[in-house]
């Protein structure tokens, strides 16, 4: 229990959690559509706000789980209610605080039957993504995990596009199949740890080494097919194109966010010596992922598509990051996790505008509209030097340091992982091409309008953050500085207890 | 006031046999039936707290007994909410049917109180019995013919059933001398490992497995559930497997000190009735078909928390039945009040269903999420406190496998929700549902809901329960 740092007053991250389920009931007996959208922005909003109030009482210094709370809940099975935030988890849960109302925005006009059940859906989202990133007792975890799954589904299912029926079943029984094995781990950890499933305590404990493997194997399954990492990566593109802007945004930026987020939370701590063991098929793995994300979004003829398989190369280079088990690595791999999210989002954000004016999401479709809508082509004009790691964008910063860490570990991986950025330059930049300029004959767009002031606004804050992390990175860095030095320290502290026991 | 719950049930059966004997209108019967299960319910929960021995040690009135009798009452009150009136049953026959109902009720009652051998063969008899008659008692105005045949396999592996466990009965007699299950409970330990008294046991099993539908005596259930009334399997599904949880129980803890032979047996039932109820769900087009599959694999569960022989995984087994009758009835409200004729439902018939009747479509979504283990729903509690108490016994295949059951059936699932929220109705008419419909399905909802995110409570008082016998 010494992990957790205590709250103290109000219980802002419980506050957090259960703001957006308790806004989401009001809407169970509402039908007027206007209401819903107005009381949604309203939530989710003050949710935002009330999540900026973390980064004052946040503590840079030190790796302990901060605005912790304690809570007894099931006793006969000692499931306890605990959560906490450390520099790993803060910026994803403003990450997810902060998109979530510019994604009620993008929903605006873009549905327009059953909007208050979109809302609701929308709102338990929320709750369930927050609670997953600051859940320190696995039970907690597993059931937010899974909670996710229900208004993701209908998400996809209902409002989807032409295929949603076969894009949200894959995504459902993909995704539970994975995290099945995940539930007999955390049941073994809970009986090898004495009867506990406090997360911080079943951190580098020694477990016998056949028992890490599988552990590491049934926490693979379940991460890798969110992360989607090669060859789980399936289901990935069919979710991504039928499900609504709002969906893809929330599925691109947050979702897929989870799976690394467990790597770096279970996977490591908990299997240390597996870790070490199957890193180099992990890592080759990623590369794999980062190649193929890139070669098969260059062949796209469908926007969404494109940017759902630049998705999976993104995140390869993440789990590169990752298992490179280095500072520079771990850093730029959750820096790269917002970039991504950021940076992703907004890409979809931008599809999404051009698909609720043309209804169509083929490239062919949407080529030359640069003439005629200025402001939109700038924007996804640097949202796709963004993508592509340009220097000065934020996710320059992020990949450079992954190719950094890379370079230190292993010298052929670094150089097998450099491709991937020249891929991306590849497609984002034809991708580009044809929006803006087009060629000879170009469809008439003349009729199309340009972004309004809701759109700007939905837009704006994503590029400036991609500029603010981009030329001024360092106090994003400096939050999550502590806690993966600490994840390092433990770990090679780990190593060499092992070493010493003579083990190895 | 030992027997009250009985003598209330009993009442409540002549009153029935008396207004068979007249002609009385929809109304009337109705309202004598919602009354009389509440007044059974009340007098239930009332003797709560009773203790005491009957009919010279044959019948045992303690806290486990009594507490499943709160159970029973409850859900044959929540059958007998069901909006629809009872569309499936000939109007002449009804008060009849409400007359077999409650015979049967009386018999799963005395059931769940009976410490000797032929008590318990007494009581189990009553309840299937009437039954068995219940099950053909379906009007044929729907073009559906097969409840005869429904009826007759029901009834002759009923009686297969009765047979392997009077068989067993009578081989434990044998050997122990005496049919009052504290005596076998003395002398059982003695003569665990003979083969004589491990045969016996299986096949006292064999009895309540044909009960809760597992493995292999299933075979009676996708025939019943499809050519019974809508309300006779919601009967069936949720009451007399809450009863037959009990007697296993007890008969369980019994065997326990037979050893791997029990245990191997145990394992082997579970692990069958959980794949064959999944994979045989799967190709259903049939709703009430699919959900007796779905039974069969839900009951391999329950058998995961008997097989631990220890109090947490009986605890477990009881709060899964619980769990478990709550989210069948809730199917079933859904099911009576879409089948206004009283007819079979196909999972397409459910489409648009969130247009036509949205509240039923929410507590059918909740159910069948529950159903398939979704946090954060009673159904993953259950299924997770039943894992929990496996693998601390170290049965690390037998969870796995366990595990890899809830991913298969999770496909079923999803498609009638699919059909339920993602589809449109084509040209299918609205569903007419009334205030009383409407409160029971938000109850049950409630109830599923909150059974899941805080079990403690109930699981502490399935605990104390148990401990109760031992």
């Amino acid at each position: 229990m010494d992990q957790l740092l205590l709250n103290q007053g109000f219980p802002l991250l419980s506050t957090l959690i259960f703001l957006p389920l308790a806004g989401s009931l009001l809407l169970f007996v509402v039908r007027d559509p206007h209401f819903a959208r107005y009381w949604t922005l309203a939530v989710t909003s003050l949710v935002a706000l009330l999540s900026l109030w973390l980064l004052p009482g946040f503590d840079r210094d030190t790796a302990a789980f901060q605005f912790a709370e304690y809570h007894r809940w099931i006793e006969p099975l000692n499931i306890a209610y605990v959560i906490g935030v450390d520099g790993i988890s803060i910026l994803l849960i403003l990450l997810t605080t902060l998109i979530m109302p510019f994604c009620v925005l993008a929903s605006w006009t873009y549905i327009k039957d059953r909007v208050p059940a979109f809302m609701i859906c929308m709102l338990i989202m929320e709750t369930a993504m927050i609670g997953v990133f600051v859940a320190l007792d696995f039970v907690l975890f597993y059931i937010l995990w899974e909670a996710m799954l229900i208004p993701m589904y209908f998400l996809i299912g209902i409002w989807g596009g032409p295929r949603k029926i076969y894009a949200s079943v894959k995504f459902f029984l993909y995704t539970l199949a994975g995290s099945i094995l995940l539930l007999v781990a955390i049941i073994w950890l809970y009986t090898a740890n004495g009867y506990s499933f406090f997360i911080p305590d079943m951190m580098w404990k020694g477990y016998p080494f056949t028992a890490q493997i599988l552990l590491f194997i049934a926490f693979f399954l379940a991460f890798a097919i969110k992360v989607p990492m090669f060859p789980f990566h399936t289901w990935l593109p069919a979710a991504h194109v039928e499900a609504p802007t709002a969906g893809s945004v929330i599925l691109a930026s947050i979702l897929l966010k989870m799976g690394t987020y467990g790597f770096l939370r279970f996977a490591l701590p908990i299997t240390p010596d597996a870790t070490t063991t199957l890193m180099p098929y992990v890592l080759w793995l990623s590369i794999a992922g980062i190649i193929y994300g890139g070669l098969t979004a260059l062949a796209q003829q469908d926007m969404k598509k494109l940017i759902a398989y630049s998705s999976v190369g993104h995140m390869g280079f993440v789990t590169l990051g990752i298992f490179v088990l280095n500072i520079d690595g771990i850093e730029g791999a959750i820096l790269q996790m917002i970039n991504h999210g950021i940076t992703t989002g907004a890409l979809f954000l931008c599809v999404g505008m051009i698909y609720e004016r043309t209804h169509s999401r083929e490239l062919s479709s949407a080529t030359g509209i640069g003439q005629y809508m200025p402001v939109f082509v700038t924007l996804i004009g640097f949202f796709s030097l963004s993508s592509m790691a340009f220097p000065g964008t934020n996710s320059f910063v992020g990949e450079f340091m992954i190719l950094a860490g890379t370079f230190r570990h292993d010298v052929p991986l670094a150089l097998a992982a450099i491709p991937g950025a020249v891929l991306a330059a590849a497609y984002m930049l034809r991708m580009l091409q044809k929006i803006v300029w087009g060629g000879t004959n170009n469809p008439d767009q003349s009729w199309l309008t340009d972004l309004n002031s809701r759109e700007i606004i939905t837009l704006a804050p994503f590029l400036f953050f991609v500029f603010w992390i981009g030329l001024g990175p360092q106090p994003f860095l400096a939050m999550m500085h502590s806690s993966v030095v600490n994840l390092l320290d433990q770990f090679h502290v780990y190593q060499q207890a092992i070493t010493a026991a003579g083990m190895y | 006031m030992l027997f009250l719950p009985e003598l209330t049930i009993l009442g409540a059966a002549l009153l029935f046999f008396l207004l068979t004997l007249g002609q009385p209108s929809e109304k009337t019967i109705k309202t004598c039936a919602v009354t009389a299960a509440a007044v059974i319910l009340f007098a239930t929960v009332l003797c709560l707290n009773e203790g005491g021995d009957l009919f010279y040690g044959a019948y045992r009135v303690d806290l486990f007994s009594q507490v499943f009798k709160v159970l029973i009452a409850a859900a044959t009150l929540v059958v007998f909410l069901f909006g629809n009136g009872l569309s499936g049953i000939k109007q002449d026959s009804r008060p009849e049917y409400y007359l077999f109902l409650l015979v049967s009720n009386l018999g799963l009652v005395m059931l769940v109180s009976s410490i000797d051998l032929l008590a318990i063969f007494i009581a189990l008899e009553l309840s299937s019995f009437a039954v068995y008659i219940m099950v053909p008692m379906r009007t044929t105005s729907t073009g559906i013919f097969f409840q005869m045949e429904a009826g007759i396999k029901y009834l002759l592996f009923g009686v297969m059933a009765t047979g392997f466990m009077l068989f067993g009965m009578s081989y434990i007699f044998g050997l122990t001398g005496t049919t009052s299950l504290d005596g076998i409970a003395q002398q059982l330990p003695i003569l665990a490992n003979r083969p004589a008294a491990v045969v016996a046991m299986l096949m006292i099993l064999a009895g309540f497995f044909y009960k809760l539908a597992i493995f292999p005596f299933h075979f009676w259930v996708p025939d019943v559930y499809e050519g019974a009334a809508n309300e006779t399997t919601a009967f069936i599904a949720a009451v007399p497997k809450m009863a037959a949880v009990a007697l296993l129980i007890r008969l369980t803890s019994l065997a326990s000190h037979q050893g791997e032979m029990v245990l191997n047996l145990l394992m082997v039932c579970s692990i069958a009735s959980m794949f064959y109820g999944n994979l045989s769900a799967l190709v259903q087009k049939d709703l009430k078909r699919m959900l007796g599959f779905s039974g069969i694999a839900h009951a391999g569960f329950i058998l995961l928390g008997l097989l631990t022989f220890k109090l947490s995984g009986y605890a477990s087994s009881l709060y899964y039945i619980i769990g478990y009758a709550l989210m069948n009835l809730a199917c079933f409200l859904v099911i009576c009040q879409v089948a206004a004729k009283g007819e079979n439902l196909g999972i397409s018939d459910l489409s648009g269903l969130h247009k036509r009747a949205p509240i039923l479509a929410l507590t059918l979504t909740v159910a069948l999420f529950s159903l398939a283990g979704i946090p954060p729903f009673v159904g993953f509690t259950g299924k997770f406190m039943l894992l929990v108490g496996a693998l601390r016994e170290d049965h690390l295949l037998l969870v796995t496998l366990a595990a890899i059951n809830t991913a298969i059936a999770i496909y079923y699932y999803l498609s009638v929700v699919r059909m339920t929220f993602c589809s449109d109705s084509n040209g299918l008419g609205n569903v007419q549902t009334g205030f009383l419909t409407n409160s029971l399905s938000l109850i049950l909802v409630t109830v599923i809901i909150v059974m899941g995110v805080a079990p403690s409570w109930f699981v502490g008082m399935a605990e104390t329960a148990i401990k109760t016998i031992h």
